[in-house]
């Protein structure tokens, strides 16, 4: 007769040997929940222009469906791919896509000012999403050989160029919503160990950023002035032998910084990029032009109360009154139809993705799979932070898509495959 | 530590962050669901067809009728042949081109409209050629169609509202249309019914792209109300070409009910010219002429001294306070002294002696004067006399609106004992200072239809229903016009005065109009009137006046007949009073002859006198 304790254990031999079983099921379960909730509302901002069923691949809806099944059906092929064949792929992956990004300037087709599409066979596909992966792997790849150690400069400088390149060609298509993703890799350099003054002088320069645009740059070098003087008088009195030299250049950098911030946006940015700060830093109100968008995006959310008006009934979606609503504006249907509950919901949903891929990572015994979660983690907080935040009136319009949500194929196939990599990580970690 | 709880605390702060703005937005904000109202949802307004109007032996006089505003939306504009729209719609081609830039500046995406009210046979005549013209499109929209063009002074006329009555009025908005004047305007809520809405979905461009939530919201237009006039048309349209190149009123009472028959003014106008492309134009010529004043509806507002028709109120004035018989007689030799050396003449011959009777037929001034003299003097003081006189005027209906269903009238004038005072302090007047009451000239003012309105209570032997022009079938309700007013004079009184004037018809100064088996009654009046030119009173031929109704007994038509300057009662007045009254009781009229000559007959010769700037004579 089995004892209970050698059922237990004979469950747990079978379920380390079983894949299926050692699956992160619940992250699989938010993956299905967010893309069907993305894909009812795709069904929504479009219901007025066509009445195709879902399933019809000629409405947009149709595409998101059908990428949709497609990520499904290669969701196992990825499942059994050796870990460490990834892993040893992976400059290959990055030197491919860097290809791909490059060939967009001659090959590349140009949708609403960037040149940021291949058009293929009436496919149109964007390697800035793909990019995002291999160059998660090729993080992952370069932190965990042994001889890599962030802490010096020249690693350090070797890791900053591999973010770097895919980053600036994407800012060339133009295409800044996208290439402000790879900020994110950002957060996976500390949690490897880069020096945290790193992350105080990250923070330090995106105030001074703010406070220049608010204030203007011959506010900010006095209080810069005034503050790191008695900065220094503090330290001084406690640690008599301070030099000055630190402060006088932390001074000036403060005060080249601001004044370089406050150059670029008056004399380099175009009018709509500034407009587009000037409206989120409440300098500016405008309800038609550059603001429109902003502003009927938070009618939209503002206008669904509590229980939300219900699915298809969101008059500013039906009006289409927000632009882009199927893609980087999905959020303000949600809002509009689903209300309170139905917004608050998806927020939840995807801080305890985030958290749950961060608790996982952690979990990892291979640096490099540790280091591909933690990016995978990054990259969704970036798309997450962003987008929603735009939509609410918190962030300046960058326009990015919010991850398995928003309508697009590039989006939703590079996002499922960099889950299911996780997921095949996380599946194999005590392998 | 910090180091690897970095992106986690960066997440948990991101979604503290986010709930509290959701909060903020959609919790704690209710404006941003009225702005997503008017961004999103459009209400339309449905309305019921405006009711009709008929007569009162139901025959329609206004109806609806389509007409077409040429639309268009500029972003939709292909090149076009400029040649054959202005052709087509007969415009001309800097008018479009001003339109078509006013639309431009309007908006790119909405319609605006550039030529309004183009009548349905111009617009079927373009509208196979309309495929050419891209961008521009015909929208229908209902105005009155007068079916038969009459009345126009009762009827009224509708037009879009405007900025004091949209204050005013919050059930409308820019652009509807409001009754105006008449009847369309007394009735407006009956005629108008109640508006509903449909609530349409529109998208960032404002177009509308499907009902608001399946018109759940829609509310249904309550049907508006067919009105049926006291007015005969016929007799209507015969008074108004009896009174063709005249000036003056017709006022036409069916006594035992005090519905309006006739309202007739003239000069007068198609009420046609008020619809359609011309009706600004149209609109302000009749409001320019100053002189014809076409606008100005004399039978209602038209003030002028009653005359001789006014003895016979006096007389039952007489009778009732019993300061004469039937049998009470006067002397009058071509007039008499009423004072020293103040002289009223009159048109009796000398060594004349006249009954009440006789005194009514034969319009005698003098036997009046006596009478009213009497009635001022014979009270303990002559402001006692005035007053008693001025409480029974009131009760025929003088002196204040009478409040029938018209938007305008006037008052009238019955001088009270204050308002002698006012002239001559002290009680320094007495019955010869005011003698010229007594015929009806001197301080008192009616109107046309006031007049009417005391000859159907002389018909009525003693009261009057307050005339009204919308037919109503209930008759009891409490606060319905059918009550009787009575006045202060018994019954029996009428019953004399009455056989003076048809006396008047059968005998006396107005055999004229006599007619055929019927029993009528009348008084004439030519009344004296002036004018002020070149800041001197001038006088101006008397205007011809008769009151009249029929038959005697059983009267079924009260009637006023004011033409203004046409001399003798009986020369204008009473002929087209009697062809009204032949007319109405009849259907046919025997007397062509009389017929022609007052169709035919024209004033405006006499009116053209004082604006000539030459001297001329009067009552020729």
């Amino acid at each position: 007769m089995n004892t209970p304790n050698q059922f237990l254990e004979n469950l747990l031999k079978l379920m380390n040997n079983k894949l299926v079983f050692r699956l992160d099921w619940m992250s699989i379960l938010l993956y299905v929940s967010l893309v069907v909730f993305g894909i009812i509302n795709i069904y929504s901002t479009r219901f007025s222009e066509s009445n195709l069923p879902f399933w019809d691949i000629g409405s947009p809806v149709g595409k998101q469906f059908w990428t949709f099944i497609l990520c499904l059906s290669a969701l196992p092929a990825i499942l059994f791919i050796k870990s460490n064949l990834l892993e040893r792929l992976s400059y290959i992956f990055y030197v491919i896509s860097i290809i791909g990004l490059i060939g967009l300037f001659v090959f590349g087709q140009t949708i609403s000012g960037a040149t940021s599409w291949y058009l293929i066979g009436g496919l149109s596909l964007q390697p800035s999403e793909f990019v995002k992966i291999t160059t998660a792997m090729v993080v992952a790849s370069n932190l965990s050989s042994l001889q890599t150690d962030i802490k010096k400069r020249k690693h350090l400088f070797q890791i900053l160029f591999l973010i770097s390149l895919p980053f600036f060609l994407i800012i060339l298509q133009p295409d800044a919503g996208s290439a402000l993703v790879f900020v994110g890799i950002f957060f996976v350099l500390i949690r490897e160990g880069l020096d945290l003054r790193f992350l105080y002088l990250f923070i330090g320069f995106i105030l001074v950023f703010i406070l220049t645009l608010l204030y203007g740059y011959f506010f900010i070098s006095i209080a810069a002035l005034i503050l790191i003087f008695f900065f220094y008088l503090l330290i001084k009195r406690l640690v008599p032998k301070t030099k000055k030299l630190p402060f006088l250049i932390c001074l000036g950098i403060c005060v080249l910084f601001s004044y370089s911030v406050s150059f670029i946006f008056n004399s380099v940015f175009e009018q709509r990029h500034r407009d587009r700060f000037n409206i989120i830093l409440g300098l500016e109100t405008d309800t038609r032009g550059i603001g429109y968008n902003i502003n009927q995006s938070k009618i939209a959310i503002g206008s669904g109360g509590f229980f939300g008006k219900g699915f298809l009934n969101g008059t500013q979606t039906k009006g289409a009154f927000v632009p882009e609503q199927d893609t980087d504006y999905i959020f303000s249907t949600i809002g509009e139809e689903w209300g309170f509950i139905g917004s608050s919901l998806l927020v939840l949903l995807f801080t305890i993705f985030i958290l749950r891929i961060i608790y996982r990572a952690e979990k990892h015994t291979s640096v490099y799979s540790r280091v591909f979660s933690h990016a995978f983690a990054s990259i969704l907080f970036m798309h997450f932070f962003v987008n929603i935040g735009m939509t609410l009136g918190l962030v300046p319009t960058v326009g990015i898509p919010l991850p398995f949500i928003s309508n697009g194929g590039s989006s939703l196939l590079a996002f499922s495959f960099m889950l299911f990599i996780y997921l095949n990580f996380d599946a194999n970690r005590l392998n | 530590m910090i180091k690897k709880s970095v992106l986690v605390i960066l997440t948990l702060g991101t979604f503290f962050l986010f709930i509290f703005q959701l909060i903020l937005l959609q919790l704690f904000n209710s404006e941003y669901s009225q702005l997503s109202e008017n961004n999103a949802v459009e209400k339309r307004p449905v309305y019921p067809n405006r009711g009709l109007i008929y007569d009162r032996n139901g025959i329609l006089l206004v109806a609806n009728q389509p007409v077409y505003d040429l639309m268009v939306i500029p972003e939709n504009i292909e090149s076009f042949d400029t040649l054959e729209l202005i052709n087509g719609l007969s415009i001309s081609k800097d008018e479009l081109l001003n339109q078509l830039k006013k639309a431009n500046r309007f908006s790119q995406k909405l319609p605006s409209s550039i030529i309004r009210q183009i009548s349905k046979e111009n617009r079927a005549m373009f509208q196979e050629k309309m495929w050419k013209y891209r961008g521009f499109y015909f929208q229908k929209k209902l105005v009155r169609d007068y079916v038969l063009p009459t009345a126009p002074n009762l009827l009224g006329y509708t037009s879009e509202v405007n900025s004091n009555e949209l204050n005013e009025k919050s059930e409308y908005v820019l652009g509807e249309m409001i009754g105006r004047q008449g009847i369309e305007k007394t009735y407006e809520s009956n005629l108008s019914g109640k508006k509903g809405a449909s609530f349409y979905q529109k998208d960032r461009f404002n177009r509308i792209i499907g009902t608001y939530k399946n018109g759940e919201f829609d509310t249904e237009p309550e049907s508006s109300e067919n009105l049926t006039l006291t007015i005969d048309a016929l007799l209507q349209q015969y008074g108004e070409s009896l009174l063709q190149n005249k000036r003056g009123g017709i006022v036409a009472i069916e006594p035992s009910t005090g519905e309006v028959l006739a309202l007739v003014t003239a000069p007068n106008y198609n009420p046609n010219k008020l619809i359609g492309r011309e009706r600004s134009r149209n609109f302000s010529d009749l409001l320019n002429d100053t002189i014809a004043k076409p606008l100005f509806d004399r039978s209602l507002q038209a003030e002028y001294s009653p005359g001789s028709p006014f003895k016979t109120l006096n007389a039952l004035i007489g009778l009732q306070e019993k300061i004469i018989t039937p049998k009470t007689r006067f002397k009058c030799n071509h007039g008499h002294f009423y004072a020293k050396n103040a002289f009223m003449k009159c048109h009796c011959p000398n060594g004349t002696s006249n009954d009440l009777i006789k005194g009514i037929y034969n319009s005698c001034n003098t036997y009046f004067a006596k009478t009213y003299l009497r009635l001022i003097e014979n009270a303990p003081t002559p402001k006692e006399g005035l007053n008693r006189w001025r409480d029974h005027l009131e009760k025929f209906g003088l002196g204040n609106y009478l409040g029938y269903d018209l938007p305008i009238g006037k008052k009238g004038f019955i001088p009270d004992s204050k308002y002698y005072d006012n002239w001559y302090p002290n009680g320094s007047w007495g019955g010869t200072t005011i003698i010229s009451n007594a015929i009806g000239q001197g301080e008192i003012l009616t109107t046309p239809i006031q007049m009417a309105n005391f000859t159907a209570i002389i018909a009525n032997r003693g009261y009057f229903i307050k005339p009204h022009f919308k037919k109503s079938l209930f008759q009891k309700e409490k606060d319905s016009p059918f009550i009787k007013n009575y006045t202060l004079v018994d019954p029996q009184h009428f019953e004399t005065v009455i056989e003076g004037m048809h006396q008047v018809v059968e005998k006396g100064t107005a055999r004229v109009a006599r007619i055929k088996n019927i029993e009528v009654c009348g008084k004439t009046g030519t009344v004296e009137n002036f004018i002020r030119l070149k800041n001197e009173k001038t006088q101006l031929t008397d205007h011809s006046i008769f009151i009249a109704f029929a038959p005697k007994d059983d009267p079924k038509i009260a009637i006023t007949v004011f033409i203004e300057n046409g001399y003798w009662g009986s020369r204008w007045a009473a002929p087209i009073a009697s062809l009204m009254i032949e007319k109405y009781l009849t259907g046919t009229i025997k007397r062509k002859w009389l017929e022609d000559k007052m169709l035919e007959g024209s004033l405006m010769d006499e009116y053209a006198k004082p604006i000539s700037g030459k001297p001329f004579e009067i009552n020729e």
